[in-house]
Order: C-alpha cells, then structure tokens, then sequence
C-alpha cells in the first residue's frame, strides 16, 4: 500500500501544471561507416520496432525511370547474400514478428516489429540487405516485382475510383523536371523499363550505411543493443558521395484548371496549392487551417457545405508535408444535383473571409488542443508506421535530431491566428494552384471550366 | 515481473532531455557469421495488469485495467444490441441510431455537442456492430471529468433531432450511391448476401436499403434506443491513467441512475452451408482489375475450433508468408495480396479468401485460388505448423500497446463471456494447436468444392476463360443488380 500512495502522489503532479512536458528519451550514435543509430527505451509491452530509413524517395527519380525507389523498396523483400528468396518474412514470421516497408517522395522506410528476444533476427535481416543485397539479385526478381508493382497500381489508383486524381494533381502543380512532378508509384512505361542495371546502380549510389539511420525502440537494453547493432553493422562499408537531387525553387504563378472524367458517380473537386516544406515556417499553420476549414462540424467549410447547405458529401483538407515543398490541399465530393462550380464558389467565399479577418483565438485553441491530444497518442506506439520509432527517424530525417518531439509539440502550441491568416494570404493565391474536377464521364458540365472562371 | 512499469511514464513527464551522443569504436573489418540466422533466446511473457470488475449500484458492470504509460483514459460503454436487433423490415435501423447519439444529447444540439469534444481534444465515436453497439471515449486524462459529462448526456440523454436524420439519411443515400464505384465493396456485399441472404442480418449491408433509409423516422430511432439502451443489456470498458476508486466514483456519478429494464433477446434464422459450387460475376467494363471473393459459412466464436482455425487460416492466407500471397503474390505475380479469414461471430460468421487480380489472369489466379484451398486439407510440415504459431502467439502481446485496444480485447471477454485468464492462457492455446487439429479444421470447414465465388471485373473479357474452367454454374449480375439503380435526391 506504501507504494501505491507514494504512486498515486506521484502521478497527480504533472495534471495540476497547465502543460506537459512530452518527450521520447534517446540515445544516438554514429557507428564509423556513416549509419546513425537511434535507440529508445520503452518496456510497456515485450516488443522492439526496429526502423530503418534509407534517405531516398521517387524525388531522386529522373523522368523515364520515375516509381524506381518504390519498385526497389519491394526488391529489398526478396532476399539477400545470407537469406534465401522468401526467408525474410518466414524467418520473422516465425520468430513472431512483422514487416513492412514504404516510398514516398523522400525517403524509403523499413521496419520489423518482433518480440524483444529477436532483435538479433530483425539486425541480422535489416543488415543482409544492407550489406549483401546484390549478391542474391536477379533479372528474374525484378520481372516479379515489376509484376506485383503493376498491380500495386492498378489496384491502388487505375481501379480506384478517383485513383488517379493526386497524380494529376501534382502533374500540374509542380513543373515537368521538378522531382514532385512524378508519383511515387511510377508510370506503366517506366516500370517497364526499369533493369536489373538500374538496380545494381541505384543500390551501390544510396543504400549504403551512410545515406541511412536505423532506429531501435521498445523493449531493449541500451547496451546490449548497441553490441547487437555493431556486430551486424559494422562491417558493412562506407559508400561513396550521395548525389543530391535538384530541387531548385518552386512556385506555381498561374490558375492551371484541369478536367479528368472517371468511373465515379459524383464529380469531386480538388483545389491545390504549394506551401511551406515540412518543419518550415508555415507548415504548422496550414496544419492549423486545415482544422478551422474541415477539422469537424463546426469547421468553417464542413459546416457551411456539408452540414448546412448539403450540397456536399464529404470535404476535407490537409497539408501535405514534404522535405522541400509542401501542398495544401482540399477536396470535396457534390452530392447528385449539384456541381462542383457551386463547391468552389463557396471554398472561395470562406477562403476571402479568412484573408480579410483572421480566425478567431477560440478556433485556434481548439485546433491546439486536438493537436495536444493527438502528442499524447504518438507516445503510445512503438512500432510501424508512425509509431514511436518512426518518428524519431522522421525528425532526424527531416530536421536533424531526433529531439524535436516538444519542439515538435511546440510549434503547435504557439500558433496564433494572425500568422495563420498571414500564411494563408501569403500562400493560397487565386492565382497560384490548381483547380482540379474529377467528374463521371460524359459530364464535364459538372466541372469547373475555364469559362465560367473567367467570368 | 510486472511489463506494465509505471516507470516509463514517470520518466517521459519529468526526465528533461536525456540526449547523448556516442562514437563507437571498433573493428570494421570484424567478421560476423551470417551462415544461418541467429539463434534467438527464449520469447517474452506477456504480463498484464489484473483485470479488475466492478458494478455500479443499479448492477451496470465495469471492467477496467490500469495503465499508467501515458496519462490518457479510454471508456467504451458497450450495449449488448446490434444490428441482429434491427427489427424485421428495418434493416439499417442499429446503424442509424447509433449514428444520431452524437447528433444532439442532453442540452447541447449537435453542433454544440461536436464543439465541446473537439474542444477538449477529446474523441467521442459510436458505431454499432452484429451483435453489440459502443460508444467510446478516448481523452487526455486531465479533461476526463468534462469529457464525462458529455458521453453520459449521449449514453444517456440523445435528442435524436428531426433535422439532423433527415442529414444523415441523405449522407447515407449517397453512399449507397458511391458502392457503384467500388469493386471491393461490391464484392463484400454480394458474398454476404450470397451466403446469407438478404434477410439475415450478417447477410445484409449495415445501413440498410435505400427504401429503409427513406422511411426511418425519429420514432424508429427512439424505440431502438429505448428497447437496448439497458444498464443490465451493457457494460463499461475503462483502460488507462486513473486509479479503481477514482474512477468509480466518477462512473457512479454519470452512470449509476441508468434505469434497467426488460431485455428481449434475438434469435438468428439458421443459415444452410453452400452446398455446391457457383460463379456469381459482376460486370464492371473496363476495369483494370477483377476481385475474387471466394466464401462459405465458418465458424462461431465460441467455438473449440477457434485456436486450430486462426493457426490454419494463418497458413492459409493470414500472413505475408502464407500460402494464397507467396503462390499469387510472390509466384505469379497476379496480384499485391491475397489472402483469407474467419469472421468470428456470435453465429457462424463466414470465411473469405480474397484478392484483387490483374483481369487479364482472372482464370488462372482462380485456378491458383483452388489449389491452395485444396492443398489446405493436406498435412502442413511441422515447419510451416511452427511459423504459424509463433506468428499469432509471439504477436499477441501487441494487442494490449494502446488504451483502445485493450478496451477492445476486453470487450470480448464480455461479449463471448470468456474466462478471466483468458489472455494469459491464449499463448499457450495457440501453441498447444497439432498438426492433425489444422488438418481437420481444414478438412471440416474449407470445403472447395462447396463455395460461392463472386468475382467483380470486366465481364467481356474474363467470361470465356472462366468458362473453360468449368468450376461451376455462372450466374450474371450488373452492379445494379447488386446495389439498386443509383438515384437521383432530386427525383
């Protein structure tokens, strides 16, 4: 009973101070050959995510072998120098655990959540692939999972309804050689012709310690796992230079509209502009503006179209945070009877509003508050993706350290309305985005046109 | 030892930055063997918090689990009806209701209510299931007592507002309207109403038909709630940072007036097996992919198969590595996943295998879907057994990492009325499972030759293969056929 007094006194404390302070305790170090490893503790349950981040996206991809980064990311299941084709996943399947891996624009991540005792399986697989990925690759693995990635995209997009309207969508937003231009999923054509050449190429170039970090958080002893990490690590070799890829400025400065007919029953709209890139300056605040616009009932443009006009389905809106250019976007499906030139004249009418005053201190603090909360469930999970570690490997990633969970927090905490507004004038321009209608086919009535713009 | 530590969240309040950075010293020439995958040590033990009961002084039963990692309470106030309790003619009617307990409760409107939550940070969610129905609460601990408040007014208090029904009933015909675009959903539908028929309530969709969603009324609404919504027909789920007499003491004061009343209980139609084999085909021109869904009836919850059915199905299609994804997947290219599984209801609930397959190899990805279901009935090698095992045993901890989904586990201990040991004995269940108990299970409920097989793709060019194929009577359907003409509000 002692102790659970002392407990209970204990834990009240931190509720009676007005904010909390949030952190994921780390170490890191750098082994020689160039990988940062990141360790966390953290024995809630007897489980260890072990996280790796190559620091390569489709934004290294050249036109002509764009969805090369994301075909790679599936070679890297099909085994390696030590394990056979398959072995990967029985092995870790049998020791309990599961894997995973995905692509965006700049950055590939891996990991394998096991029990606390196969740590030593997840390094010893995640270091194979590292090390010896070449000497199991064949012209043969490829062909299949070029095969499989071609489903991935008919499944994922040209089977979707609206599948293919993001593609579209940064088509027109980013210009032809700037690298956001192209999906990470690729073209059919370029999937084609993606060769086993390439992968020998792309493999040496940036899977190679130093172009990674490796993450371990859950279940651990700090210094055995640091011994584990060395072993498996250690000898693998330094690469060379990784080539940077150009990403010059960006700015769209013209209204660009587009019409894409689909199988789809109701016409849905996309508005989209460039914003801040991820951790900059703005990029919170048009978090922020996402949640006054659609963030539930009483958001500005959910209440005025779907709750009370009803002439939309369904609207949201969000940031799309990326490393060196970022996308606001909104998108809203009409109902049947209505078109999406009505949708957008009254996303017009609550956008002017906001740039003449800006949102009220009440709105803000209820974003933050929804931001707050949603701190505290990030510190629940360990594992997969955007659990505990990923998000360390995403804060060293995109901003240098891994400490930057409160800093994170933090730049929640001091929005204000006036800098909301003020990043909202600066960046959602009339004349600077793209005005994308995804309509049934036959029925670009239901579009916005350019005609009906102009007048 | 106990797993649970308090420590962890002790230390995340109040360790200020424990940041380090090492350079390592050592050998990079060092020589690891890699020969063969490193021997592991012996697994983990899952050690969970006790699981703690209570009642409320009109009887309401509390279930609860502390855990201190990080200062949030989750409350699921789970209500023992569900869509099975829709009445006769008014499919649709659970799912409707529980969607306008948010809609207005107490004294606030549904605008005010939505505004209160979202203030607070908190999450407020209501959703009805086959055979129960929550409301939950997920809520940073130091807004519980006001996040309380309002899931009381909408446990206890819904206005059920005319407005707001006739709001969701038009959101609700257009997403009738919206299945039209989905393969996948098509598919669901029609193996459902296939195996069950459209007046069993797993064989129908959730919200009903477009003529039920039309005609339900503030009454409907009314009587659904006022026939369950019974503190001897619930229970409350509580997981997360508060202590046992606190937490009583709070649901006492928002709970502990919920009158009782009768409960009237449901019994389901019997279902028959499928009996033969048969292609139901809908058409989608034009599409780029064809979804194979291949169902029959399964198997209970409460079932002494249950551990020999997750081990078999794992083999099945349950994992990466299982058989219907590395032959269809990894072998052959067809498709990004296949795979399969049991639905575990109060009744039998049915057994999918399923994927999404280039129409061109609609009829060998088919072919391929047989052989695994057939293979299955044969013995699997002690290896494979193993694998499977270990993949649900060694995994099971990770269902208790949040407060959600520990709530979630220990709801069904209420609904199937499991053992409280149950968690604690579940590894070892699933490890006790033979190789003859997987081959039986196979045998007895993965019958090839007694499936529905739906398929939704481009009729035109996957017909004749199927044909040639000769699995079975085809029978035809449009996807109106399946869902209805998709209407006009305006008419």
């Amino acid at each position: 009973m002692k102790k659970l007094v002392l407990f209970i006194l204990i834990y009240f404390l931190p509720v009676l101070a007005e904010q909390i302070t949030l952190e994921i305790p780390f170490t890191q170090f750098t082994l020689p050959n160039g990988l940062t490893v990141i360790l966390h503790e953290d024995h809630s349950i007897p489980t260890v995510s072990v996280n790796i981040w190559y620091h390569v996206g489709s934004g290294n991809e050249k036109p002509g072998r764009t969805g090369f980064a994301h075909l790679f990311e599936h070679l890297m299941f099909e085994g390696s120098g030590h394990v056979p084709e398959g072995k990967f996943d029985e092995w870790l399947e049998s020791a309990g655990g599961d894997n995973n891996g995905s692509t965006n624009t700049d950055r590939t991540n891996y990991w394998e959540n096991v029990p606390s005792n196969a740590v030593p399986l997840a390094l010893f697989l995640e270091s194979d692939r590292m090390g010896y990925l070449l000497n199991a690759m064949t012209p043969e693995k490829v062909d299949g999972q070029r095969d499989v990635v071609k489903n991935e995209r008919r499944q994922r997009y040209e089977n979707q309804p609206y599948g293919m309207a993001f593609v579209r969508l940064f088509e027109n937003l980013y210009p032809p050689d700037y690298p956001y231009h192209w999906p990470t999923i690729g073209s059919m054509e370029d999937l084609t012709a993606a060769s086993y050449q390439d992968v020998v190429e792309f493999f040496k170039t940036y899977y190679i310690p130093n172009n990674a970090s490796l993450v371990i958080a859950g279940d651990i002893d700090p210094d055995k796992t640091q011994e584990l990490v060395q072993k498996w690590f250690g000898a693998i070799p330094e690469g060379g230079t990784v080539p940077i890829p150009d990403f010059p400025p960006v700015s769209l400065d013209e209204q660009k509209i587009v019409v894409l007919e689909d199988k789809v029953q109701l016409p849905r709209l996309y508005l989209a502009w460039i914003t801040p890139p991820f951790y900059s300056v703005g990029d919170a605040e048009f978090d922020a503006l996402s949640n006054i616009l659609t963030g539930g009932k009483n958001s500005r443009l959910y209440k005025r179209l779907v709750y009370d006009m009803q002439i939309a389905q369904d609207i949201s809106t969000f940031q799309y945070s990326m490393k060196h250019s970022s996308s606001f976007i909104i998108v809203a499906t009409a109902r049947t009877g209505h078109t999406l030139a009505e949708i957008e004249k009254i996303i017009q009418e609550e956008l002017s509003r906001l740039r003449e005053a800006p949102p009220t201190e009440y709105e803000v603090q209820r974003a933050i508050n929804q931001f707050e909360a949603g701190f505290l469930d990030q510190l629940e999970t360990v594992g997969g993706f955007g659990g505990k570690a990923d998000k360390l490997n995403s804060y060293y990633f995109y901003t240098g350290t891994p400490d930057y969970f409160n800093k994170d927090l933090n730049r929640y905490r001091q929005l204000n309305p006036e800098k909301i507004q003020e990043m909202m004038i600066k960046y959602l321009k009339d004349d600077g985005r793209v005005i994308l209608s995804v309509v049934p086919e036959g029925k670009t009535d239901l579009a916005v046109s350019k005609e009906k713009e102009d007048k | 030892m106990n797993t649970f530590k308090t420590y962890r969240k002790i230390t995340i309040l109040f360790l200020t930055i424990f940041f380090l950075i090492l350079f390592v010293n050592i050998s990079p020439g060092q020589k690891v063997d890699r020969n063969e995958p490193p021997q592991l040590g012996p697994p983990p033990t899952l050690n969970l918090p006790p699981i703690q009961k209570f009642q409320l002084s009109n009887g309401l039963p509390v279930i609860f689990m502390e855990k201190h990692q990080v200062p949030l309470v989750q409350i699921n106030v789970m209500v023992k009806a569900g869509r099975v309790n829709d009445p006769v003619e008014k499919t649709g009617l659970a799912s409707l209701t529980l969607d306008m307990m948010d809609e207005g409760a107490g004294k606030r409107d549904a605008l005010a209510l939505a505004d209160a939550i979202d203030y607070l940070g908190a999450r407020i969610s209501t959703s009805a299931g086959y055979h129960s129905s929550r409301i939950s609460l997920h809520t940073p601990l130091n807004k519980l007592d006001s996040a309380l408040v309002l899931l009381k007014d909408i446990v206890l208090e819904p206005t059920f507002p005319e407005a707001e029904l006739g709001r969701l009933r038009k959101e609700r015909l257009t997403t009738l309207m919206q299945w039209h675009d989905q393969p996948n959903t098509i598919a669901s539908i029609l193996t459902s109403r296939a195996l069950y028929g459209e007046n069993h309530p797993y064989g129908s969709t959730s919200i009903g038909s477009e003529k039920n969603i039309r005609s339900f009324t503030v009454e409907d609404l009314k009587n659904f709630y006022q026939t369950n919504f019974l503190p001897n027909n619930s229970a409350i789920i509580v997981v997360g940072d508060v202590n046992p007499l606190e937490i009583m003491q709070k649901l006492e004061n928002a709970f502990g007036q919920w009158q009782a009343g009768k409960v009237i209980p449901v019994e389901l139609p019997k279902v028959e097996q499928v009996k033969s084999r048969k292609i139901l085909l809908v058409d989608k021109p034009g599409a780029a992919q064809s979804v194979i869904s291949i169902g029959r009836i399964g198997l209970p919850r409460e079932t002494k198969d249950y551990y020999a059915a997750l081990v078999m199905n794992t083999i099945l299609g349950g994992s990466f590595a299982s058989r219907l994804n590395q032959n269809l997947r990894e072998t052959h290219g067809y498709t990004y996943g296949a795979g399969s599984y049991f639905m575990f209801l109060t009744d039998p609930g049915p057994f999918i295998a399923r994927s999404s397959v280039q129409t061109e190899v609609t009829d060998k990805a088919l072919q391929e879907f047989m052989k695994e279901l057939d293979d299955i009935r044969s013995p699997v090698t002690e290896e494979v057994l193993i694998r499977a095992k270990n993949y649900i045993a060694l995994r099971y901890p990770r269902n208790f990492e949040t407060v959600d989904e520990i709530a979630d586990q220990l709801e069904d201990l209420i609904m199937y009325q499991l053992p409280d040991d149950y968690f604690n004995k579940y590894i070892g269940n699933i490890l006790a499972v033979s190789g003859k108990q997987v081959q039986q299970t196979a045998d007895k409920y993965i019958v090839p030759a007694q499936v529905d097989i739906i398929i939704v793709g481009d009729r035109e060019k996957i017909e004749p293969s199927l044909r040639n194929m000769n699995l079975g009577p085809i029978d035809f359907y449009t996807v109106e056929d399946v869902l209805g003409e998709a209407l006009n509000l305006n008419e």
